[in-house]
């Protein structure tokens, strides 16, 4: 674990960890994961409450501090910054908050909220030019100049979140951490919303980690998608590739359990899962989809499968990849269940 | 009556929901009809603020008053006028006769009750039985919806969101009511958590044969779950025909609309269309059609009046004029 590899990537995550101290034990929210994101990609991050990708997410942007590992930004080591770079890191990486209702000051007009990083990075000379920019920031994400004064309780949702939005793009970041940034939003709003982000990346270059739970969310606006397990990354491929031939059996469930709003598609063998995610909370060893998975065998309970490359460009952390049998449901005995038998 | 009775369980006629606030009187339902035959489940779908759940607590009886109060209309269950009913007998109905699942399962148990104590609450309160048949028959709720029963005597923080949510649904099934309403039931949960209990819910429906109102801004669930559909905007419903027909050829442009903005699952499109604009305001509604100022084939005459539900083809109802005009919008 030295520098970065030579991939040309904006963002590389290596072996990163991170652990809280709970009273039960040690909570492994995140656990070695290694992920690169190239300038100008959106890596999309997807995976069920609990799994850490938010987590993640904010380790990325050091508002967490890593337990171990480390993440490149232009190839240097983000953890290694020290105050004054890391100032001039936090114009260059930003984020978008899930819930527009708890991420704005309630006492603040939408004008002081999209300032207020103007002025922390001291940014502009004077008010006047402060103002200018403001407006500029409020036509970028759509939002009416009449609002300059309105206070966050007076807006909707979707205006919220491009104030959110708008506060993010205030320094001209490089990098933009979107948590679940259309989740608390209706359907039609949402659809704004991902357009705009769309329209934002195409004319500025962003490059974004998408952390959101709604898969046809991630499908639209992702190049890549990761998905996320009880701390690990399990599988990892391009939008589609993933969509048509998704191999973990972790994928395939959660894939096979979206309802789809089309009453034409047959529903082929969906997977139910037993159980619920187990706590991450000192989580077992071996593979830590294996309580719930459908096709696990011995070698899984033993030993931890890792992330590697399955055919190019996708990758996968099972030892028995695409081994679900959808036809019939049934989750092959364990030699161990057998055994008791 | 009595033909009535049979095709129409439950009929919901010109119904008015208001709440007074500072900010002015907010019309949130505003002039609904809508109507459930017996054992079909009917999905009511809206964005946030379109009044679905002040329909379904107006059915149950449920609006706080005040600042709530229905201001006119007829809510008929099995021919009988529930706005007509003494608050005894409103009670009798509520959690007997009609019963509500909430959206949000971690807030709707009661923390200190162990869960078999929250289910043979309901059972004590509308049917006479003795405390043994009481838990025995709670306890058997719960294995009705996969939960071992010896697990009755535990808290409901000691289950996992998708197992408080079965909970839920014991407690509302207990009593066997002809109707139950399920609002948002399964928003609150992961995908595969909300898969199990999509599930359940269809077993259970082919077990009770319960007539149900399905509240959900999900497509994708609707379709899965319901026989027919209805879709709701500005307090009022715009759009209702039986589920296949609703999703194969929407009819209202609200409807259109709603369908585009929802990524799909198949195709490989970047740009989502989209409804330009906001709901009105339901302080202060317009006069003639709610969604006519954001749709893209209105015409003047669309903001002079209301539009009724015409019948664009059989069964499949819009409230739309261009729908008159043109036999398809």
């Amino acid at each position: 674990m030295n520098g970065p590899a030579d991939s040309g990537a904006l963002v590389e995550i290596r072996g990163l960890k991170k652990y809280f101290t709970v009273p039960h034990g040690l909570l492994q929210a995140v656990d070695d994961v290694n992920l690169s994101v190239a300038g100008g990609e959106t890596l999309g991050l997807v995976g069920e409450s609990g799994c850490g990708k938010s987590t993640l997410g904010r380790v990325v942007i050091r508002l967490l501090d890593a337990t171990e590992g480390s993440v490149f930004f232009d190839k240097e080591d983000i953890f290694l910054y020290n105050k004054k770079a890391l100032r001039n890191f936090r114009k260059r990486a930003q984020m978008v908050f899930q819930d527009p209702y708890s991420s704005l000051n309630p006492r603040f007009s939408v004008e002081q909220l999209i300032a207020e990083p103007l002025h922390i990075h001291r940014v502009c000379v004077n008010e006047r030019e402060t103002a200018a920019k403001v407006k500029t920031l409020m036509d970028i994400v759509g939002l009416a100049s009449r609002l300059t004064t309105s206070f966050p309780h007076e807006l909707d949702g979707g205006r919220r979140q491009r104030i959110g939005i708008a506060r993010a793009l205030a320094l001209n970041p490089e990098f933009i951490v979107l948590d679940e940034p259309v989740s608390a939003l209706d359907v039609c709003i949402q659809a704004q919303i991902l357009n705009l982000l769309h329209d934002l990346k195409d004319e500025f270059r962003y490059t974004y980690l998408f952390i959101t739970h709604d898969l046809s969310v991630i499908r639209h606006i992702s190049d890549r998608i990761a998905v996320m397990y009880l701390g690990k990354i399990i599988e990892l491929a391009d939008h589609l590739e993933i969509f048509i031939h998704p191999q973990h059996p972790y994928t395939q469930a959660l894939l096979s359990a979206i309802p789809l709003p089309n009453v034409d598609i047959p529903r082929a063998g969906r997977i139910i899962l037993e159980g619920d995610v187990p706590s991450p909370v000192n989580p077992p060893a071996g593979c830590r989809f294996y309580s719930r998975c459908p096709s696990r065998w011995d070698r899984c309970l033993g030993e931890a499968p890792v992330l590697r490359e399955l055919s190019p460009d996708h990758f996968l952390a099972c030892h028995f990849p695409g081994r679900v049998d959808k036809a019939k449901h049934i989750r092959p005995r364990t030699a161990l269940e057998s055994a008791e038998l | 009556m009595d033909q009535q009775q049979r095709e129409n369980f439950l009929e919901i006629r010109d119904l008015y929901v208001q709440y007074h606030t500072d900010t002015g009187l907010v019309k949130a339902v505003d002039g609904l009809n809508l109507s459930l035959a017996g054992g079909e489940t009917l999905g009511l779908v809206g964005e946030t603020g379109a009044g679905k759940t002040t329909t379904a607590l107006a059915v149950m009886q449920l609006i706080a008053s005040p600042p709530g109060r229905i201001a006119g209309g007829s809510i008929f269950l099995q021919g009988e006028n529930l706005l007509k009913k003494s608050k005894e007998e409103q009670r009798h109905i509520r959690g007997g006769k009609i019963a509500m699942i909430f959206q949000d399962p971690m807030t709707s148990l009661n923390p200190v009750l162990p869960v078999q104590e929250q289910i043979a609450e309901m059972i004590r309160l509308h049917r006479k039985a003795d405390a043994d048949e009481v838990l025995k028959k709670a306890r058997d709720m719960l294995s009705l919806v996969g939960i071992r029963p010896e697990r009755g005597s535990e808290y409901p923080h000691q289950f996992s969101g998708g197992m408080k949510q079965r909970v839920v649904i014991a407690i509302a099934l207990a009593c066997n009511p002809t109707l139950l309403i399920a609002d948002e039931p399964t928003t609150a949960l992961d995908v595969t958590i909300q898969a199990q209990v999509l599930e359940l819910m269809r077993e259970l429906r082919q077990h009770f044969n319960t007539s149900t109102i399905l509240i959900s801004h999900d497509l994708g669930v609707v379709a899965e779950l319901c026989d027919s559909v209805a879709i709701m905007y500005a307090g009022r419903i715009v759009e209702k025909a039986d589920t296949k027909n609703l999703f194969r050829r929407p009819l209202h442009p609200y409807t259109q609309g709603l369908f585009r903005s929802v990524p799909d699952l198949t195709g490989n499109v970047r740009r989502l269309d989209t409804i330009a604009g906001l709901p009105p305001d339901p302080t202060n509604l317009p006069p003639g059609c709610c969604f006519a100022s954001r749709c893209n084939i209105a015409e003047p005459d669309c903001s002079r009046s209301r539009p009724s539900m015409i019948e664009g083809e059989t069964g499949h109802f819009a409230a739309c004029f261009k729908l008159g005009k043109r036999g398809g919008v």
